[in-house]
């Protein structure tokens, strides 16, 4: 929360002119709070103030080119598209060295050496001892890093399913309880998912092997020297070795990698070819098409759930008795008066402890659920909206209170609700972007991925922006016909 | 002759107005019975109640099984002029289709708008969409059939159509119920007329009569105020 306010206010700030001076007398450095202890986190004692190696590199950066350290939260996932903007000077939260970020930014050299390894419950340590012994089964991630690539890999090499999470702490969540089988990502993060969660196991031999670097604005390669320098520095005179030593992360790889990279004397950023945009797109373009399908199917499936609920809701609404009504009414300002959001959590997440839903049930439930409150209010006003002369006439003709409503009254709201129920399956379509927090990697997700990938957001999210369109656009066409053909007569 | 409907000291209320105040009225088979009065008479209104659509808050109703055609018309908006027909047959004296259609392809012929049997409600003509739904009443047989206003959409040509119709209508043994505020209509076409105002019934009898020889002052007035209008 803290940090949320952090970020508007730090959003806001950044919004104001900056003073014209030679030198600065801030340095905005961007980093995400969520990923947390030992790279960035909330110190325990004082909220207010931060604690983690990156946050003591970020300090010592600031104390030697002059400068005060001033935090700046930017989501994980943003932090590449956020140094382009300018947001911050210096951005370093555990980022990893890969090429599309040292094609798009000024990247600088290496300043911790990971390996990429896999943590498995304590159980299946002998089961499940590397990728080629997972295959059918889900293996999570973070989204956009090495670990990720590297499933995807697995994927084709190993049939195995990779999980691509936007965090650091619910892969090893639901892998306690049982939701995917094992989780790939750096030895840093497994050694606090193991001492945070018991009943893990880490295999230590490395999949792979990665750095963290820090990253700034492309043309600012002024200040990317500054800190190529300064971290030279900090690595021969055992700064940094001595801030790796207090967060615990402190081990053999270091100091050959220390070694290299004083023998190689070079930039940290030695431009790299930039991954070829429409090679990239090609290779992108049949996942984009499955998220694509995924977001549709999930749309469409949660929309049939919201209809058949929702016109339940409603006709208890209108035919129900007090308690009935009562209980329908509490449920849908509950449901519209609350961000999907954290209903979406709460069902996959809040629920975990009771039922543990798949990934893509929780998301179609959540969405399911939200939507049957909104599509329950145009049922209602649309039942009571048929002509009281109609409901007259069925009663004299004998019909049934049930018959009026299933042959006569029904089908009449029916088509008084079908604009607004399009619209809603629009904005439905939008929102299952969402569930991209529940693990379900849709269109939105995807675009996401392909973003961080190649390092700009302008094919990925044209692409993204006419498959969403491509499925919008004819549903107005058809509900525009359909209404055309029902149109009642106006009263 | 016996009778399709009997009403004795009918009485409503709504909020702190007196809308009916004791009325009676008889229907026979073969009789086209019109009630006649001043806007606000309560002549809808003790249609309504016949048909079971307004409870009364005194007196006593014995109808025989109603039929209703509404001023409007109320047909069904999201069904085609032979779907409402078959609507009630179908479902609720569970007739099959081909039985319903048939009856109901017979009716519409015979009301003279078996050509639009496909069209909707909102196709429809004022003239033909009461004749569908003067057809839709009569699906399920009603020995009752009340009407409102039923020549309020209609020219004067077709005016005289539906008076014939009425009168085939009641050849066949039902009892006929009409509201209407037009004398020629009733005159040409009524077996009787009741005249209603202030919420009882004022002065009854046969229609060349009443309204040639008006006893009461309200049927007067009533007089007065069509002609005005009509000029």
């Amino acid at each position: 929360m803290l940090f949320r306010l952090l970020v508007i206010s730090a959003a806001a700030a950044s919004l104001l002119p900056a003073p014209a001076m030679a030198q600065p007398q801030v340095l905005r450095w961007g980093g995400d709070a969520e990923g947390g202890a030992p790279f960035v986190e909330a110190d325990p004692s004082d909220p207010s103030k931060l604690t983690g190696f990156d946050v003591e590199i970020a300090e010592l950066i600031a104390r030697k080119l002059g400068r005060t350290p001033q935090f700046l939260q930017v989501q994980f996932t943003s932090l590449d598209q956020s140094a382009r903007r300018g947001d911050f000077d210096i951005g370093l939260s555990g980022i990893e060295d890969i090429p599309a970020r040292r094609a798009s930014l000024a990247a600088s050299i290496p300043y911790y050496e990971f390996r990429e390894v896999m943590t498995v419950r304590d159980g299946d340590r002998d089961r499940y001892r590397s990728l080629a012994d997972l295959r059918g089964r889900k293996v999570a991630t973070l989204g956009g890093t090495i670990a990720y690539d590297l499933l995807l890999e697995a994927e084709r090499s190993h049939g195995l399913t990779a999980v691509s999470y936007d965090d650091d702490v619910h892969p090893y969540s639901d892998l306690l309880l049982g939701r995917v089988d094992a989780v790939v990502l750096d030895n840093v993060l497994a050694d606090r998912a193991m001492r945070r969660n018991p009943g893990l196991a880490t295999h230590a031999d490395a999949l792979a092997t990665g750095h963290y670097i820090i990253i700034t604005a492309p043309e600012n390669t002024q200040l990317r020297d500054q800190v190529d320098a300064i971290l030279r520095e900090a690595m021969r005179d055992g700064t940094l070795e001595a801030i790796f030593r207090k967060w615990n992360v402190w081990n053999d790889d270091q100091p050959r990698l220390f070694a290299r990279v004083a023998e190689s004397g070079q930039s940290g950023s030695e431009p790299v070819a930039s991954p070829a945009i429409s090679s990239a797109t090609m290779r992108y373009l049949p996942s984009l098409l499955r998220a694509a399908i995924v977001t549709l199917v999930l749309s469409c499936l949660a929309m049939a759930l919201a209809v058949a609920l929702g016109m339940s809701i409603a006709i208890g609404r209108v035919y129900g008795g007090p308690i009935i009504r009562l209980v329908l009414t509490v449920y849908v300002e509950v449901m519209r008066g609350t961000p999907v959001l954290l209903q979406l959590f709460v069902i996959y997440y809040g629920l975990a402890a009771v039922i543990r839903l798949p990934a893509f049930i929780a998301a179609l439930l959540g969405l399911g659920l939200n939507y049957a409150a909104y599509e329950s209010e145009i049922y209602r006003s649309a039942l009571e909206a048929v002509p009281r002369g109609q409901l007259d006439a069925a009663r004299i003709l004998g019909f049934s209170r049930g018959q009026t409503l299933r042959l006569i009254r029904a089908p009449q709201a029916f088509r008084l609700a079908l604009a607004p129920m399009t619209n809603d399956f629009v904005a439905l379509l939008k929102d299952s972007s969402l569930v991209s927090m529940l693990t379900v990697v849709e269109l939105t997700k995807q675009t996401q991925i392909f973003a961080t990938n190649i390092g700009s957001w302008v094919v990925p999210g044209l692409l993204c922006a006419v498959l969403y369109l491509a499925m919008s656009l004819p549903l107005g066409h058809l509900a525009r016909r359909l209404e055309a053909r029902w149109r009642l007569p106006t009263p | 002759m016996t009778n399709a409907l009997t009403v004795r000291g009918l009485r409503l209320t709504r909020g702190s107005r007196e809308i009916l105040k004791g009325v009676d009225l008889q229907a026979r088979e073969g009789e086209v019975v019109a009630l006649m009065g001043l806007s606000g008479s309560g002549k809808t209104t003790i249609l309504r109640v016949i048909a079971g659509l307004e409870p009364a808050d005194g007196g006593d109703v014995q109808a025989a099984k109603v039929g209703m055609v509404f001023q409007f018309h109320y047909l069904f908006e999201h069904l085609s002029a032979i779907d409402n027909v078959t609507l009630a047959p179908m479902q609720v004296q569970k007739v099959s289709r081909r039985e319903a259609e048939d009856r109901a392809k017979a009716l519409l012929d015979q009301l003279g708008v078996g050509h639009r049997a496909h069209a909707l409600p909102r196709e429809l003509s004022g003239g033909e969409a009461q004749r569908v739904a003067i057809a839709r009443a009569l699906a399920v047989d009603p020995p009752l059939l009340l009407l409102d206003e039923p020549t309020a959409s209609l020219d004067p040509a077709r005016r005289h159509d539906l008076g014939d119709a009425l009168h085939a209508l009641a050849a066949t043994g039902r009892a006929l119920v009409m509201t209407s505020h037009d004398a020629d209509f009733v005159r040409d076409h009524a077996t009787r007329v009741v005249v209603l105002a202030d919420g009882r019934v004022v002065e009854e009898g046969d229609p060349h009569q009443v309204l040639g020889h008006p006893q009461h002052p309200a049927t007067r007035e009533l007089l007065q105020v069509e002609r005005a209008r009509r000029r």
